[in-house]
């Protein structure tokens, strides 16, 4: 699946998107942070404080606890400061 | 007739008097034309600017400021809706969002543009850096404007 990153979890993790193959155990929205976050250091900074980080699955706002099975396209960022 | 419905993210300034134009000329059922702009300040949290540089997430912008014009269509009678959201760097006074709402009445108008905002605010994938004397810095979400957004959901 693709992986997309904004503002500054972008600058964070040092790329804006990638394509991953998580393990089977990876279920859910959380999950995925979770098993980010123990790739390396850029990835546990960006998700240091899990609870602000945003989703977004297929272009839809998603919760933490939403299961990522057949996602083509999950995209991370920061609470939205447009308008 | 479904009212005319028009979204636009651009990198490009918009011209507002042109845009109310597109949207009533030619046409009499329309009692009301409510727009609101955004603008970019030359000062955030008491410091001065020189530019914000305004991040989106092409696809899913455009994907959720439809949803709420969809929702906005269906709660109030519109008879005309445009938003237009920049990307890319915007200098203090410069325009940033335009929401332009038309209806019969201006009630249906006012509510609309002020919904949409609010949701804009909270909900559509824009992030705004600033450049100002310290280096550049991430704009935080305010808690006043999710507030904003939560007195719109129907309980």
């Amino acid at each position: 699946m693709k992986v997309k990153y904004f503002a500054w979890v972008r600058e964070r993790i040092g790329k804006a998107e990638e394509t991953i193959e998580p393990p089977a155990d990876v279920h859910t929205v959380d999950d995925l942070i979770a098993w980010l976050s123990s790739r390396d250091e850029g990835y546990a900074h960006a998700f240091e404080k899990p609870k602000v980080i945003r989703a977004a699955i297929d272009h839809t706002h998603v919760r933490p606890d939403a299961a990522i099975s057949g996602a083509r396209e999950i995209a991370f960022f920061p609470p939205m400061t447009g308008g | 007739m479904t009212a005319p419905l028009t979204i636009r993210i651009q990198r490009d300034d918009f011209d507002v008097a042109r845009e109310i134009a597109a949207l009533s000329q030619g046409r009499t059922d329309i009692g009301a034309v409510v727009t609101f702009s955004g603008i970019c300040r030359g000062t955030e949290g008491g410091d001065d600017i020189a530019a914000l540089t305004l991040e989106h997430y092409p696809g899913m912008a455009e994907a959720e400021i439809r949803r709420h014009a969809d929702e906005a269509m269906s709660r109030w009678p519109l008879q005309g809706l445009t938003v237009i959201h920049r990307f890319g760097r915007i200098t203090p006074g410069e325009n940033i969002v335009l929401v332009v709402t038309a209806s019969q009445h201006r009630q249906a108008a006012f509510e609309a543009a002020e919904f949409l905002m609010d949701y804009l605010k909270t909900s559509a994938p824009f992030w705004k850096q600033e450049e100002g004397a310290k280096g550049k810095g991430w704009i935080e979400a305010r808690a006043h404007d999710d507030a904003a957004a939560a007195r719109w959901t129907k309980s």
